[in-house]
């Protein structure tokens, strides 16, 4: 479980989170939905350390992140997976280069040992045989599964997957979105997704957080999320042609 | 961040293979311009100083003296240093620049890697360790430049201008010439990941960086060079 705890920041005047407090909780996927320029990505890069809040805490199963030294606090990053929006592979590696990459830096596996943790880890996003493969010659769908590889080849406990979908067609949105969705529950991860996909939301949202302005505008499920009245969340989900035609 | 630069890596296994692959990078892939511009520059130093000392008052030792003087002291470790700047500074802003902008870096952040330390200090080992080797086969084949010149262009004799190299050799000067060089890779490798690193935005700021990279790290040899130079001669 990862407790967001009244969290503030801001880039010079202006007001990105706005005390922002949510819990996410573990075994579901929890998702943080918005507008593009809402805090979102702030958000996400708050808790896992890669932006500093001016106030507030995050708390990982009772440990505060915030109050960690730089030592404790790389100790707990290798407990997170996270897949970036671009993917974030390293261009020089491999994909079995870049799936190994924590395996190398954290473990004290022999090679045939790693080499099957990755093998699992392809299989595992249907990317089996592909090892040997640059991120170059990858379409955005495979670059994403790499990453998801990557990101689960040390077991964590927590995934955070910043705008999974952007970039991709539907289909394979779907294959990511469901991708995530089985590896929460395989692996009892807390997972958090910041997306702005509708279909992601209502595919994948067992837990849904909107974020409007910097703050937490409604929380709940994929199943409260279409019959609320909350009027700025039905502005957000109701703003394409096709899910107004479809409210009607 | 160089405090972070230096500290211990997480793992020494991986470092090693990092420090082996900027060897390559920096070093052996440095090795073709650093020869041709030597060489060619020691020929071409042959043949001014001929031909500015071209009097029967002065010593015909002078022209291999001054050729292995003006190698040693500033031609390998000053000019041979400006060049690594632009060749190897210009490519560690800009990987590094790009693993920035495409939240590569950040990647490993999540995973708990220190990243300045991850990126900068193979490289920064690798430059201090293979700088010193580059400049003095710089030495070495500027001068062998010299002699070509000497002999294809019947500047003066073999002879005179192997003496003229051999003729009042001070050690200091390459120890000093190898203390320069040390401190000139520290600024190249630091500045240019300094400016890579902190890059925000895209493509055109990892050109911009690339650029600041070479123009900071040859103005600062340039200071580094006159101070070194009043501290150590």
């Amino acid at each position: 479980m990862i407790e967001a705890r009244n969290l503030s920041m801001t880039f010079g005047e202006n007001l990105v989170l706005d005390d922002v407090s949510f819990v996410f909780e573990v075994g579901k996927t929890n998702l943080i939905i918005g507008q593009s320029g809402s805090g979102k990505t702030v958000l996400m890069k708050s808790l896992v350390g890669l932006l500093e809040p001016d106030e507030g805490e995050v708390i990982y199963d009772g440990r505060n992140f915030c109050m960690m030294g730089i030592y404790e606090r790389r100790k707990l990053q290798q407990e997170i997976g996270m897949l970036f929006q671009g993917g974030a592979l390293f261009d020089s590696l491999s994909v079995e280069q870049n799936v190994m990459f924590p395996l190398n830096m954290f473990t004290k596996m022999s090679l045939a040992e790693k080499t099957e943790r990755v093998n699992f880890c392809l299989e595992r996003v249907n990317l089996a045989g592909r090892n040997k493969l640059m991120p170059s010659e990858l379409s955005g769908g495979m670059i994403k599964r790499v990453a998801i590889a990557r990101a689960i080849s040390l077991n964590p406990k927590y995934l955070f997957c910043d705008e999974p979908n952007s970039g991709l067609d539907p289909i394979t949105s779907g294959v990511i979105d469901e991708l995530i969705k089985e590896i929460t529950e395989e692996f009892n991860i807390t997972t958090v997704v910041n997306t702005h996909d509708m279909n992601s939301v209502l595919m994948t949202g067992e837990k849904i957080a909107f974020i409007h302005q910097g703050k937490i505008w409604w929380s709940g499920t994929r199943h409260e999320i279409l019959h609320t009245d909350n009027e700025v969340l039905n502005d957000f989900i109701f703003a394409t042609e096709l899910t107004r035609r479809l409210k009607r | 961040m160089m405090i972070q630069v230096f500290r211990k890596p997480v793992k020494w296994s991986v470092f090693w293979g990092q420090l082996m692959n900027e060897f390559q990078k920096i070093g052996v892939e440095s090795l073709g311009i650093v020869a041709i511009i030597s060489t060619f520059m020691g020929a071409v130093l042959t043949m001014q100083v001929a031909f500015n000392i071209d009097s029967p008052l002065i010593s015909p030792l002078i022209i291999g003296f001054t050729v292995r003087q003006s190698v040693i002291l500033e031609f390998a470790p000053t000019v041979i240093s400006l060049i690594l700047a632009g060749k190897v500074g210009s490519r560690i802003a800009s990987e590094i620049g790009t693993m920035r902008v495409t939240e590569q870096i950040d990647a490993l952040q999540t995973m708990g890697v220190n990243s300045a330390n991850f990126l900068v200090l193979p490289k920064l080992v690798a430059a201090v360790f293979f700088n010193p080797v580059l400049i003095v086969m710089s030495m070495f084949l500027g001068m062998t430049g010299g002699l070509i010149a000497c002999l294809l262009m019947n500047l003066t004799s073999f002879t005179a201008y192997v003496d003229g190299l051999q003729a009042w050799y001070d050690p200091w000067t390459v120890s000093y010439s190898l203390i320069k060089t040390v401190i000139f890779a520290f600024i190249i490798v630091t500045v240019s990941g300094f400016n890579g690193y902190i890059i925000k935005g895209g493509a055109l700021e990892v050109g911009n960086a690339s650029t600041k990279a070479v123009v900071q790290s040859s103005i600062l040899i340039i200071l580094f060079n006159l101070l070194l130079t009043k501290i150590l001669l």
